[in-house]
């Protein structure tokens, strides 16, 4: 190959590096290892990190996976195709993407969605710039955002716009009932307004007053953006029926649709909008259309929101997006079918029924809200929680989410989740260890 | 080679009350009551299925797909390479599957190891002070770079510095990052040799500098000579080099962009690492800093305290660093992904590091030269090429109206997955050629062969190229009526 090139060595090939530059050594990367060795390692670091019973939920919640997900997902067609420019040699992915907007607007009530986002708060992060783009009735490019909505998606979307210089303003909830609070919301009578975000369900489990919130907002001229859980739509009224005229812009986590847990991601950002607002939607679109002898096929679409043709001027500087996680999610929506998806979402919210009722008949626990909540809880406890939680883990319990950061005016609040993963055995040890662990006079 | 043909919607399979039943779980007995103005009225539509029948279908799906797994992806800028299958199998085991991001650091131990060695080893391999691994994807990489100089002149009080300088060659990524950052992006050129016009340079710097966006070798394939003279202009004029990490595999091992003078890069875990590409994603963009930038790094990293048999890990948060530029993902950014570079880095080992650079580099200047020699032309014929390397096929163009993209279009007939085309703007009728350092010298001969052939049909058969792909699961596409009448969903739900 050499001789080919016309070149000595290896080394002539690096000749116009000037030689100050090159490398002396990599002494902090160790050698190689094979296969079954690199394999050992990662056994021993999994086992290290062990199997705990699981009733954190905060945005990433633990579901059954059918083993079929991923035996697809992982086929190498899938896994190790590039994204889908060439259409002619991608209409696999380009079809199973068609398939997914189509599902992710079956699911919201909106008419269009993309190709996916990195995740949840990126996604309401893309979602407040865009409505700044859409809302041409605005120029405070001011957001409001409840403090009820996911404090990791607040921060984001904090980091990701101020550059962009919106301002986002956060709304307080009511402590009888964990809701956003409507006299937050007065404070903002007569001043321009761009756009509200919902969660339904919101960060503690409760869910909102949607339809008033909503309509609250489009009197005043302001965009309607839904944070929502994928599954919790199979129960729960979709967002482009919120109030008169529905949410405006959708987003969300895919990752309760087939993702694994997996310390964080790969999930999947979902984002459905009104087809008014489809050419300032970020990320990629396909569309379906036909080729030159007029047989159906799939290509993606208005790319000139994108930032491989638009540059400077794109919605959004995204290219690489969550492709192979919006595909876990696609299948799992096909294989759970509506009817399906609704046993998990009413199996989620008995289960957390069940869990929050054990829990709170123990001496020193309470439940924060009455409301009505979907799948995940707040407690309110006698005594820190921290040490309560590392006491727990000791025995293999991942006992829930301290709340004492984000939200230290609830005093010792711990935010519990109990999926249809859990079981009523399950729930019974919790209960049982956490009451073991509170008659203790002092926790560990 | 061709591919299976069609595949009906997933939709066309549903029949009232089918369900793969196998997967509901058992019903709850007192499902709590919900308000009945949050209620849903009527079901969702979704596909009414059996799990035969998802199976089948998206199994079909997949063979309409190439891979690399089953193809040869000479995609410049895009480094397709192989993705060995241990680094797959290992964050597929169970105990990382099942980690809450959320969990106690007693059930995370094993994890922040590899995190932590992971950003140890990017650290040595770029030249970096400071690694942070939460951002997504290489543009996610970019924004949490220039969020990151403008944290650092504002620290400053240097309020002024707005504008990021980027190349007319770049990835488009840069000046959509320099516009979500809130700066300005102004282009320079570049000279006859490709490398950057250091005279537009030195006119283009200024009070206003915030930094300069480059990627070397350049996206012309070409190593950027004068670097130690452009990091000197950008860092005089008060500016940042901010190094776009995708075409690092070019140089892993040979040369390091934090010996270069760049102050802070993003590294395309699935490019130069070789996590998969997943059919448009998931990625990783860690970024790199030098030690300027520590305490603007994004949040959170992993941290150690004490060593080997006692060395225990823990995230950073906004109180360890409160300069940080924040939080940019829900949680600790594609943490699965993460742990396929981590695997993939392992079983390099030092020494494997410089032989990807080595045979990435070798590969290519082989298939350049073997292209050559066939009758293509190279842009920038009098340099050498790095790890990819440009075609131009203006004249094939002008003399028998074939363009490059009807040469891409046609190598998917034989069988190859089209290179880059029209990537860099400033070349005409351009090919981006780049075929990794996993490929075999005859995988690399075969596709002279076909390229070779359709050089050849240019001239007796142009229509045949023109009209490619011929054994596709389907011919062109019509993007106008695409993007005119548009049909994005099965049964749009109306408003």
């Amino acid at each position: 190959m050499l001789a080919a090139i016309g070149a000595p060595d290896l080394e002539a090939l690096f000749e116009e590096i000037p030689a100050e530059l090159r490398v002396r050594s990599l002494a902090g990367v160790p050698e190689g290892l094979n296969e079954q060795q690199v394999m050992e390692l990662m056994y021993a670091r999994a086992r290290q990190d062990g199997r705990p019973l699981n009733f954190i939920g905060a945005g990433a919640y633990e579901h059954h996976i059918p083993a079929a997900v991923w035996a697809i997902v992982a086929r190498g067609e899938f896994y190790s195709a590039y994204t889908p420019y060439q259409a002619e040699a991608s209409q696999g992915t380009l079809q199973t993407i068609y398939e997914y907007q189509s599902m992710i607007t079956a699911l919201t009530g909106l008419q269009v969605a993309n190709a996916s986002l990195y995740d949840g708060a990126t996604a309401v992060a893309e979602a407040c710039l865009m409505a700044v783009r859409a809302n041409r009735k605005s120029s405070a490019a001011r957001v409001l955002i409840p403090r009820t909505v996911h404090p990791n998606y607040r921060a984001v979307a904090q980091a990701a716009t101020g550059g962009q210089g919106l301002k986002l303003e956060e709304l307080a909830y009511l402590r009888a009932s964990g809701q956003t609070a409507a006299d937050a919301l007065a404070a903002y009578e007569g001043q321009d307004v761009t756009a509200l975000v919902i969660q339904q369900p919101n960060f503690f489990g409760v869910l909102e007053e949607v339809d008033a919130l909503t309509d609250w907002a489009h009197a005043r001229g302001a965009l309607v953006i839904a944070v929502v859980n994928p599954v919790s739509l199979a129960v729960l009224k979709p967002p482009g029926s919120w109030g008169q005229r529905g949410a405006d812009i959708v987003v969300g986590d895919g990752q309760p649709l087939g993702c694994p847990l997996s310390s964080g991601g790969p999930y999947f950002g979902f984002m459905a909008t009104r087809m008014d607002y489809v050419r300032q939607m970020p990320g990629r679109i396909v569309g379906r259309t036909v080729d030159l002898d007029g047989r159906p096929g799939f290509t993606l679409t208005l790319q000139a929101r994108e930032q491989h043709i638009r540059r400077g001027k794109a919605t959004s500087n995204i290219c690489t997006n969550q492709g192979l996680l919006m595909i876990a999610g696609t299948i799992y929506c096909a294989m759970m079918g509506a009817a399906g998806l609704e046993r998990v979402a009413q199996a989620c919210m008995a289960r957390t029924a069940e869990l929050v009722g054990a829990l709170s008949r123990l001496p020193g626990v309470r439940s924060a809200f009455g409301t009505a909540r979907f799948h995940e809880a707040v407690l309110l406890l006698d005594r820190p929680v921290a040490p309560l939680l590392e006491a727990l883990a000791a025995h293999g319990i991942e006992g829930g989410f301290d709340l004492g950061h984000h939200y230290p005016e609830l005093g010792q609040a711990l935010l519990v989740c109990a999926t249809e993963a859990r079981s009523a055995a399950d729930v019974a040890a919790y209960a049982q260890r956490l009451s073991e662990l509170l008659k203790e006079a002092r926790v560990a | 080679m061709s591919l299976p043909m069609s595949e009906p919607l997933i939709f066309a399979y549903g029949r009232a009350g089918r369900g793969a039943r196998g997967q509901w779980p058992v019903a709850a007995a007192a499902v709590p009551e919900i308000p009945a103005s949050l209620r849903r009225a009527r079901p969702p539509a979704l596909p009414e299925v059996s799990e035969l029948d998802v199976v089948r279908h998206y199994t079909r799906l997949s063979q309409l797909n190439f891979s690399i797994d089953t193809h040869f992806y000479p995609l410049g800028s895009c480094t397709m390479k192989y993705n060995p299958r241990a680094c797959n199998a290992a964050a597929m085991l169970p105990e990382f599957l099942g980690r809450h991001p959320l969990a106690t650091a007693r059930h995370s131990q094993g994890f922040l190891a590899c995190m932590h060695e992971l950003q140890e080893m990017l650290m040595e391999v770029t030249g970096m002070k400071g690694v942070a691994l939460t951002p997504m994807a290489g543009a996610h990489g970019e924004f949490a770079g220039v969020a990151m100089i403008r944290a650092y002149h504002r620290a400053r009080a240097d309020l002024a510095r707005n504008e990021i300088i980027v190349p007319t060659a770049a990835h488009g990524t840069n000046p959509a990052t320099a516009t979500m950052c809130g700066c300005v992006a102004r282009e320079i050129g570049v000279g006859p040799d490709g490398d950057v016009d250091l005279a537009a340079l030195r006119s283009t710097v200024g009070p206003r500098t915030a930094g300069i966006m480059l990627t070397n070798p350049s996206t012309l394939g070409i190593f950027e000579r004068g670097i130690a003279e452009v990091a000197r202009i950008v860092h005089e004029a008060g500016g940042l080099l901010y190094y776009d990490g995708a075409n690092l595999n070019a140089i892993l091992g040979k040369v390091r962009p934090g010996d270069m003078g760049f102050d802070v890069m993003h590294m395309n875990l699935h490019k130069t690492f070789s996590t998969p590409h997943g059919g448009g994603g998931p990625g990783a963009g860690a970024v790199g800093v030098a030690p300027r930038l520590l305490p603007f790094m994004p949040l959170p990293i992993v941290a150690r305290e004490g060593e080997g048999e006692a060395a225990r890990y823990h995230w950073l948060a906004e109180a360890d660093r409160p300069q940080s530029i924040g939080r940019l993902t829900g949680f600790n950014g594609n943490a699965g992904v993460l742990l396929r570079a981590y695997v993939y880095m392992r079983m390099l080992g030092r020494e494997g590091m410089s032989r990807v650079g080595e045979y990435a580099t070798l590969n290519s200047n082989y298939l350049l030269a073997r292209l050559q020699q066939a009758g293509f032309v190279a842009a920038y014929p009098q340099r050498r090429a790095s790890h990819e390397f440009i075609l131009t096929l203006k004249s094939l163009a002008q003399q028998q109206g074939v363009t490059a993209m009807d040469v891409a279009k046609r190598l998917l007939d034989y069988g190859f997955h089209a290179p880059t085309t029209y990537f860099p703007l400033l070349v005409p009728e351009c090919l981006l050629i780049e075929p990794t350092e996993t490929e075999s010298k005859e995988t690399l001969d075969a596709f002279v062969v076909a390229m070779a052939t359709i050089l050849g049909e240019a001239g007796s058969e142009p229509d045949t190229v023109r009209g490619a792909p011929h054994r596709m699961p389907v011919r062109r596409l019509d993007d106008v009526r695409a993007a005119r009448e548009l049909d994005l969903a099965y049964r749009p739900v109306s408003g």
